[in-house]
Order: structure tokens, then C-alpha cells, then sequence
């Protein structure tokens, strides 16, 4: 067992009474805690004081924290982006808040010139210990411009961590680690997971490590390798896989996307002998070519069918509701390729 | 060229005419500068020096005047125009010469070169390499000293072409809006690489887009030191003490193209490059001391002085060791996470392992 899973054992062993709460309330819950235990961090973002935050992810902070630490800021995402670079630099813990990855874009100069490359550029002599948390999905009618997943632009930068928490469990470990961590890291959430809810560790300590997949449900026959949304889609596909086709789908939620963990993948491919990939982004150069590429080498010998990969189809995302729901990664299409790598058709 | 002002001045105390002992040591650093920056052009076009490399000959006042007016725990921030800023802070000569070789010496360990200078000890936060992609980091570097409650300021140097960026308006907006003890000074030479600045700006009296934000403006002659040290340190007072953010456009001029690969006459004439050398920043200062009964033979210990400073760091960073390949990946990320990635080495690209994983990463 590698360091960092017996790590994650130790804390979940210690992690003692949870709670069921909204995966909105659990990210709400790390923020409070890190807050209360570290001065140096704090909150900044559009809307994220008065209004208690686009998605209400910030709800009460103000109140409890005051407006220093739970800062407004105006609509400039690559300005507030780079002040939480520059804070950072100088040891302080920012938690900036993005309303959806969309408009990360407009700051993608600050993450991937900026933030990423402090590190390494600088030899090591300075660090920038920044955390970005913002929501990707896609579902409610919010077409092309608010839908998307950029999920494989971050992770495919060196230098940045990129953490996807699928489960309200996973949402307040992973935000603290995040916290925690002395690295600039990118904590992308989601928006049709904000209402899930789940049990969460109680312990102001529990946190999830980052770069540790976690297998979350059990199978035999085949493989679904999942990240944020997906994960809840593939459990659910997975479900009917069991019920309406006799087939065993084990399901690795992979939490973080850097570091990958693929040790995890692995062993599980190796267990079930084929791999079905999903994401909700477009597939093409995406979280799933990396997976599926990674699978072929690492288990070519017990690989009986070809990898698949679900995704978005290859459009900017459409309003009407019935091209919406055909475009994005659905149980069906995740089925459909899961009894392909058995052969068969559904 | 009289300072000309946006919005009141803020109400300080003008500082007081330099010593001359001061102006001595100024006059020693710029030209330390200059002589740097002329090695520098020699070593790189001896292929010693490879990149970008962006010198700054002609505008030591601006440089040497601002940096003076710093007070040692002031943070500064740069472009990438940032060898005379960096030997100014007091960064050792060998240490900038180092890094453009590319070696381990170097104030980056050589992985970040001419445009990555830093010294986190003497408070230099970087040379960046996007144009005004500085300037919300060191906004964000004066938000971190107002909450960790320190009477410190922050001065992020930008070129005339910086100005007109989304990030130059956002940051001003931010350090006005929360006032942040930043002064923002834009180094006017006239030319953002080869476009002049009333072929970029509507606005080419830049020091007027600090009013856009409430924020205090002014333009200062860059190549008069004295003028340039009495408005930077004002600036910086009203900085620190009342965290008034500021701009501070310093017209001066660069004798070098944009970079080392610029001729730098396709967009101007030889007369006028010529024409700026006859008002040439250290030849006004060393005027000034020779003015001041300064010898003649104790100006030129001084300027052999630096001579020898330079050939001293050009020798060490040809004996500075290369950066080690087995460290390719040193300093990237934070000590511990390492193990955070053992997990991802399983089906890499082939060579990635040795060249990522096992190169350092996280030492």
C-alpha cells in the first residue's frame, strides 16, 4: 500500500461520527473549519459576502467571518484571480470562488501563466499555496456558453493540482486538503451535485488526500472510471447494468485528476478486464484519453476489449431540452458502452 | 518635464535632496546597470545567454531612482525588462549573470532566466514574462500586507504597453477599491516593443488612466534621478502610510531594441536614439558629482569598479555547475508531494518517469 493510501486510511479510521448534509453544506462545512483553524485563509469572489454566493456554497460566512475575510469582489475574475496568486506568495491561504468554470477563462492567464508556474519558474524559492473552487456541469438549460467542463485543460498543466469530489464526503475532504495543501490547486465542483447529499465526517480533521481514487462500488465484468457528475451517472448506470443486464460494473471514482490516480485504475482493469471512461466534458483530448491511454499501457495483457469512453458530444451545448439531453453523457450511452466491451448490444 | 498631477497630491513630505554620499552610491549602481546590461548583449551574442532578453540601457534613472526610494521591506514586482531592477533591489551581480547562463547559481537555479529574476530575500517577487500579468499579483501582494497588518508597500513596474490590458484596469480598480498600498510604475520608453505609444494609447498621457479609478497619477521625467526618487518616495509614503495607491508613469528611453533579437530602427532613426544619448541619465549624474567636486579619477575607480563586478560575475556563472537533469522537476511543487503523485507514475509516457517523477518533484 502506498504512503498516501495508508495515510487516507488512518484519517478515515479517525474520522469517527458524520452527518448527512448537501455536498453544498459539506464544501460550506471545510470552509468554515479551515477558516476557524487557519487565519491566513480567506474567501474572495463575485458574490460570495452579502449575497452568500451565486450557489450559496458561502452562505453565513460573512456573518460569522466578517467582509475581510469573506471579501466581494468585483466582476474581474484575472484581476481577483492574481490577487489570490499574489496573496498566496506571501503565505496567506486564499480560497478564491469562481461562479462556474466558464468564466475561469477570463482569468486562465493568472492559473496557467501565473499560478502554475511559480514553483518551478522560480527555482523552488517561492510557493503560492492558492485554492480556485468552481462548479463545471451541464443539464439545466443554460446552453453553450455556461455548460461546459474544462476539466483535462487544468489537469494537463504541470504545476497545478486538480481535485473533482463527486460525494458530500469527498467534497469536505478534498476542499480541506486543498486548503491544506502548499500548491496551487484547482477544486472543480458541481452544479447538479450541489443539492446530493451523503454522510459526512464530522471530525474537523478528516481530509481526503489528494492523488487517492476510491473505488465506490464493487463489479466484476467491467470498469466505469468516473470523475465529479460522471460518478453519480455511472452509479447509476451501473445499477441498472446489475439489474436489466446480469452485468457487474465496478465503479472508480477518480477524486483527484492531478495527480492521477492510476495505480487504482489499474488494479481494478486488471481485476475486471475491461474499461469504460466517462467525463462530462468533450472526450476528444480530454479526461478520458488520458485514462484510456494510460489504461492500454498499463494493462495491455488484460485488456479483453478495446477501452470505451463516454462524454459530451462534440457541440457547444444546445438549449432546447431534448438536444441538451441527447448531447450530454446519459445512463444509456454509458450502458450502451459498458455491454460493448462484452460484446454485446442493449 | 514638471510632474503634472490627476488628483490632489497626497499631502507629504517631499523628500530631501539627496546626500551626496547617496548620489555617489546611485551613480555606482546605474552604472553597474548599464555596464551589465552591455556585457549582457556581448555574452548572449557569444551564445552564452539564450531567450528572450530584454536590456535596459537608457532608463537607469527610473530603475535605480525607484528602487532607492523602497524601503528595504518594501516588495518589488517587475516585467520582464528586470536586470537593472534586480542588481538595484541588491541582488548579487553573479547571481542575475548566473541565472541568464542558465545555471544553478543563478537567483532561480537557472529555470527561469533573463524574464524570472527573483530574490525573495531582498523582497523582488519576480520578473513575469505577460505583459501586465504582474500587476494582479502584486495587487494581490499588497492585499496580503494590509491583512498581515504591515506598514509596507509594494511597487509593480510595467512597460507603456501594459496599459492597455484588461488586467491593468482590473488591478488599478482593485487597489483603489480596497486600497492597497501599491504604486504602479509605468516605465514609458516611448515604445511597446516597436509601436509607439500614441500609436497604442487613445490616451497617451498614461499617468491620466489612473483616473479612471479615483486613483492618483503622475507623470515624472525617468531620467532625472532626483525627480524621480522625490516622486516614488512621496508615492510610496502616501503608500504605506495611508495605503493610497498611486501611478507613476516615468518617461524615459530605451537605447536597446525591445530585445537583444531587435535591431531597433525599424520603427525609429538612429538620429533619435542619438538624440536621447545626449541627455543620458548617468552622464547627468555623473555631471552632478563631478559638480560636486567629485575627482575625475574617483569617477572612474568608481566605473572600473563596476567593470570588474561584472567580469567577476560573468567568471562565476561560467563556473556555476548546470542545473542537474535529475532535477528537472526541483521546486515545482511543495515538499510532500511526491507521494501525492506515486500513484500517477503507472502508465506514463515513455521517459516520462525518470524525467517527472523521479526528477525531484516535490524535493
Amino acid at each position: 500500500m502506498s504512503a498516501v493510501a495508508e495515510r487516507a486510511q488512518e484519517t478515515q479510521a479517525a474520522s469517527g461520527a458524520t452527518e448527512v448534509m448537501t455536498y453544498r453544506e459539506a464544501l460550506r462545512l471545510a470552509l468554515r473549519e479551515e477558516m476557524a483553524r487557519d487565519e491566513r485563509v480567506f474567501v474572495m469572489g463575485e458574490e460570495v459576502g452579502v449575497f452568500e454566493g451565486a450557489y450559496k456554497v458561502t452562505a453565513g460566512l460573512m456573518e460569522e467571518f466578517g467582509a475581510e475575510r469573506v471579501r466581494d469582489t468585483p466582476i474581474a475574475e484575472e484581476g481577483f484571480v492574481g490577487a489570490g496568486v499574489g496573496a498566496a506568495m506571501l503565505g496567506e491561504r486564499p480560497v478564491v470562488e469562481i461562479m462556474t468554470i466558464n468564466f475561469l477563462l477570463v482569468a486562465m492567464d493568472q492559473v496557467i501563466n501565473h499560478a502554475a508556474k511559480i514553483g518551478a519558474m522560480f527555482g523552488g524559492e517561492v510557493r503560492c499555496p492558492l485554492v480556485i473552487r468552481t462548479p463545471n456541469g451541464a443539464g439545466n438549460q443554460l446552453t453553450a456558453q455556461h455548460s461546459q467542463s474544462f476539466d483535462q485543460w487544468f489537469a494537463s498543466t504541470p504545476g497545478l493540482k486538480v481535485v473533482s469530489p463527486a460525494t458530500p464526503a469527498d467534497a469536505k475532504g478534498l476542499l480541506k486538503a486543498a486548503i491544506r495543501d502548499d500548491d496551487p490547486v484547482l477544486v472543480i465542483e458541481n452544479l447538479p451535485i450541489y443539492k446530493q447529499r451523503g454522510e459526512v465526517p464530522l471530525d474537523p480533521e478528516f481530509v481526503v488526500p489528494i492523488g487517492l481514487a476510491q473505488v465506490l462500488r464493487e463489479g466484476t465484468d467491467v470498469t466505469l472510471v468516473t470523475h465529479s457528475y460522471a460518478t453519480v451517472r455511472a452509479l447509476a448506470a451501473a445499477e441498472q447494468l446489475a439489474e436489466r443486464h446480469g452485468v457487474s460494473a465496478e465503479v472508480v471514482d477518480l477524486r483527484s485528476l492531478r495527480p492521477l490516480d492510476v495505480e487504482t485504475v489499474a488494479a481494478s482493469v486488471a481485476k475486471t478486464n475491461r474499461a469504460v471512461c466517462v467525463e462530462e466534458g468533450w472526450p476528444t483530448y480530454g479526461v478520458t484519453a488520458e485514462l484510456a491511454a494510460r489504461i492500454q499501457h498499463a494493462c495491455f495483457d488484460s485488456l479483453d476489449a478495446p477501452v470505451e469512453r463516454v462524454g459530451m458530444a462534440e457541440v457547444p451545448l444546445p438549449y432546447a431540452k431534448n438536444l441538451e439531453l441527447a448531447a450530454m453523457p446519459n445512463d444509456d450511452r454509458i450502458i450502451g458502452a459498458a455491454l460493448a466491451t462484452l460484446g454485446r448490444t442493449p | 518635464m514638471p510632474a503634472t498631477v490627476a488628483q490632489p497630491a497626497p499631502d507629504v513630505v517631499p523628500v530631501e535632496g539627496l546626500a551626496l554620499e547617496t548620489r555617489r552610491a546611485l551613480y555606482e549602481t546605474m552604472v553597474l546597470s548599464r555596464v551589465f546590461e552591455t556585457e549582457t548583449e556581448r555574452q548572449y551574442k557569444a551564445a552564452r545567454i539564450g531567450g528572450y532578453c530584454h536590456l535596459s540601457s537608457g532608463q537607469e534613472a527610473t530603475t535605480v531612482g525607484v528602487v532607492h526610494a523602497l524601503q528595504p521591506e518594501d516588495l518589488l514586482v517587475t516585467g520582464y525588462r528586470s536586470h537593472g531592477f534586480a542588481l538595484a533591489k541588491g541582488t548579487p551581480p553573479e547571481a542575475v549573470m548566473a541565472e541568464l547562463f542558465g545555471r544553478e547559481d543563478g537567483c532561480a537555479h537557472g529555470r527561469g532566466g533573463s524574464m524570472h529574476l527573483l530574490d525573495v530575500a531582498h523582497g523582488y517577487y519576480g520578473g513575469w514574462g505577460i505583459v501586465a500579468g504582474q500587476l494582479p499579483v502584486a495587487t494581490g501582494l499588497a492585499l496580503a500586507l494590509v491583512r498581515q497588518g504591515k506598514q509596507q508597500a509594494v511597487v509593480c513596474e510595467l512597460g507603456d504597453g501594459a496599459v492597455n490590458m484588461g488586467a491593468w484596469h482590473e488591478s488599478l480598480n482593485l487597489a483603489a477599491l480596497w486600497k492597497l498600498p501599491v504604486v504602479f510604475l509605468v516605465v514609458n520608453n516611448e515604445y511597446g516593443m516597436g509601436t509607439a505609444v500614441e500609436r497604442a494609447s487613445a490616451e497617451p498621457e498614461l499617468w491620466k488612466r489612473a483616473s479612471a479609478h479615483r486613483m492618483h497619477g503622475e507623470r515624472v521625467d525617468g531620467d532625472d534621478l532626483d525627480a524621480v526618487i522625490e516622486a516614488a518616495d512621496r508615492l510610496l509614503r502616501a503608500a504605506r502610510e495611508d495605503r493610497t495607491p498611486a501611478v507613476l508613469e516615468a518617461v524615459t528611453y530605451r537605447y536597446r531594441g525591445h530585445s537583444v533579437a531587435d535591431a531597433g530602427l525599424a520603427y525609429r532613426t538612429k538620429d533619435e536614439i542619438a538624440e536621447h544619448q545626449t541627455h543620458d541619465p548617468i552622464r547627468r549624474v555623473r555631471q552632478q558629482l563631478r559638480e560636486a567636486g567629485i575627482a575625475e579619477a574617483e569617477l572612474e575607480a568608481i566605473d572600473q569598479r563596476a567593470d570588474e563586478r561584472v567580469a567577476a560575475a560573468v567568471e562565476l556563472a561560467i563556473a556555476s555547475p548546470e542545473p542537474q537533469v535529475e532535477r528537472l522537476a526541483a521546486g515545482m511543487h511543495a515538499s510532500g508531494s511526491a507521494e501525492q503523485f506515486e500513484r500517477m507514475r503507472l502508465g506514463s509516457a515513455y521517459g516520462e518517469l525518470a524525467l517527472t517523477f523521479d526528477a525531484g518533484l516535490g524535493a
